[in-house]
């Protein structure tokens, strides 16, 4: 019974423009436009990662970021609506909702990670496919905590403010996460990018170097975002049960 | 607060309101929205919620919806509290705010709700219903507000719910669109279904409920068939000039019920103002200026609640 709600969803959010223009568009004319003058360049600011397959993992970082919180800029604008209180006296339950929510976020996410993973191909990059494999299940896993956070905004951000709320955190997150230039040494900068979920989704690109593309801090930055997001989307569903 | 969870749901028929009290919290003090209210309805009537705006209506609606939790007394729905009978599947409503969601037709949106019911209508005759078949295939942004409210209404009927609740389906509706929304929902009632609906529209109660249930300031103050709440609040006023009236005479006049004076000005709200008005110019030839409208649903309210001020407080 749920499967007829997710695909109308899918349809939904496939049929709406800006979707097209921000998951897909944005990324991949960045892409062209950062990768492609320096298709040559096989150590990106020391990186050791080529700049085809680092702005490749970045933008894809980018565009996923976007589609899996536009989940919540989907909730916040059906409760201003009064959407979600005509669900809530049907029986769908919670619990359905925000999976139903994050499946539809991540299905936009996927659609990204294609879209420039053939972008990718295009400026030469070429990787063993189990590299491909690991590289999109790092960041699959990287998208769960932002999948958590989206619920948590969409609930908390009113519909008004929820654009500039969500392009401002993408761009902060992607800035300091390394989206645009590879985040070395050990500065203050470094320290702090390394606590952020997006810097682990931009450091998926490093699967071939040799090692684990995240190590153990990776792991448990992603870990403990997860938790705390989750918890804040829960405090932000149960505070949100009164007339909007 | 929840309430108890009553027996099988074939054992405890209809609806119940007890004590059912809210109060808000707003910059001017605390509101009391409802002020315990009891109410019961058996299956299979339809009941109008009549009221002016701030009597209570929506939020009574929303308690017995379970979207606002009552500071005190139960809610009881074919046996089940709220949410339970919203989980079961056998609630569909249409509340008084709300626009659809977007990117869908208006068959699509119908075919979502309808997949989170257990045994919903058929999309087609829920559309029929609605009287909606024709827009089927129209986006839901590009309705107007009428054909907005009917697919709310299609909406809320696909569910095939035991009880339909309706929280001023008509409000900014032409009155053409009015007469084609009431027409969709014949065709729903005459399927035996338990409606409740709130409107500030006398006619509209009369017209459609089996039972009018008028509320005022968060508190129920008559309940009775249309044509019994028709005569309660149909009132007429008779305003006039009448230098030296003499209040006790103007009161014992036939169809008066109530008498203000306001210097040279007299007003008579009147339960026949047919045989007030003969009797005032017969018995007060200096009258002049006289004007009979009709009192209105505000005012035969503020007069109801006058008189039993203290009633149905909690």
């Amino acid at each position: 019974m749920s499967s007829t709600y997710l695909r109308l969803e899918l349809l939904r959010m496939f049929r709406n423009r800006r979707f097209f223009i921000f998951s897909l568009g944005f990324p991949i004319v960045l892409y062209y436009l950062i990768a492609g003058p320096n298709k040559g360049n096989d150590d990106l600011g020391g990186s050791g990662i080529s700049a085809p397959v680092y702005y490749m993992i970045g933008l894809v970082a980018f565009g996923a970021m976007t589609a899996v919180l536009s989940a919540g800029a989907r909730i916040s604008a059906e409760r201003s609506t009064g959407w979600n209180r005509q669900l809530r006296i049907t029986p769908l339950t919670t619990r359905e909702y925000f999976r139903t929510k994050v499946l539809t976020g991540y299905a936009a996410a996927c659609a990204t990670i294609v879209v420039m993973y053939v972008a990718g191909a295009t400026l030469g990059v070429s990787l063993p496919a189990l590299d491909w494999l690991e590289m999109t299940g790092l960041i699959l896993v990287g998208l769960v905590p932002f999948a958590a956070g989206a619920i948590a905004m969409g609930h908390l951000v009113p519909v008004d403010s929820i654009g500039p709320a969500m392009g401002g955190t993408t761009a902060i997150l992607a800035f300091l996460g390394g989206t645009w230039f590879p985040i070395t040494g050990d500065g203050v900068f470094a320290t702090v990018a390394k606590l952020l979920p997006s810097y682990w989704l931009v450091q998926a690109s490093h699967v071939g170097l040799g090692g684990a593309a995240w190590g153990r801090t990776g792991w448990l930055v992603v870990a403990a975002w997860t938790v705390g997001m989750t918890a804040l989307a829960f405090r932000a569903y149960r505070r949100d049960t009164n007339r909007v | 607060m929840r309430t108890e969870v009553a027996p099988a749901r074939e054992a405890v028929g209809g609806i119940r309101l007890a004590a059912l009290a809210k109060t808000f919290q707003s910059p001017q003090g605390p509101v009391r929205a409802v002020r315990g209210i009891d109410l019961d309805i058996a299956p299979g009537e339809t009941v109008a919620l009549l009221g002016p705006n701030g009597a209570g209506k929506s939020t009574t609606i929303e308690m017995l919806l379970g979207l606002t939790r009552p500071d005190a007394g139960t809610v009881s729905v074919f046996g089940l509290p709220p949410e339970g009978a919203v989980d079961a599947g056998t609630v569909g409503a249409m509340l008084q705010t709300g626009s659809l969601i977007r990117d869908l037709s208006v068959r699509e949106l119908v075919t979502m709700n309808a997949s989170l019911y257990p045994e919903p209508l058929k999309v087609d005759d829920a559309l029929e219903l609605a009287g909606i078949a024709s827009l089927a295939g129209r986006r839901t942004q590009k309705l107007s507000g009428g054909e907005t409210q009917r697919t709310r209404f299609a909406v809320a009927i696909v569910a095939d719910p035991e009880l339909l609740v309706l929280d001023e389906p008509t409000v900014a509706m032409d009155v053409e669109s009015r007469r084609a929304f009431w027409t969709a929902m014949r065709a729903f009632v005459a399927r035996e279904k338990t409606v409740v609906f709130a409107t500030h529209y006398l006619e509209e109660a009369d017209a459609y409920a089996d039972r009018v249930v008028l509320m005022a300031t968060g508190a129920i103050v008559a309940d009775g068939p249309p044509t019994e709440i028709k005569a309660m609040v149909g009132s007429r006023r008779i305003r006039a000039t009448l230098p030296g009236a003499d209040r006790a005479l103007l009161a014992a006049l036939p169809g008066v019920t109530e008498v203000d004076l306001r210097g040279e000005a007299i007003v008579l709200i009147c339960s026949d103002s047919d045989a007030a008005l003969r009797a005032l110019l017969d018995a007060s030839p200096a009258v002049r200026d006289i004007e009979v409208t009709g009192a209105g649903l505000e005012e035969a309210f503020v007069q109801l609640t006058h008189e039993e001020p203290a009633a149905e407080a909690a």
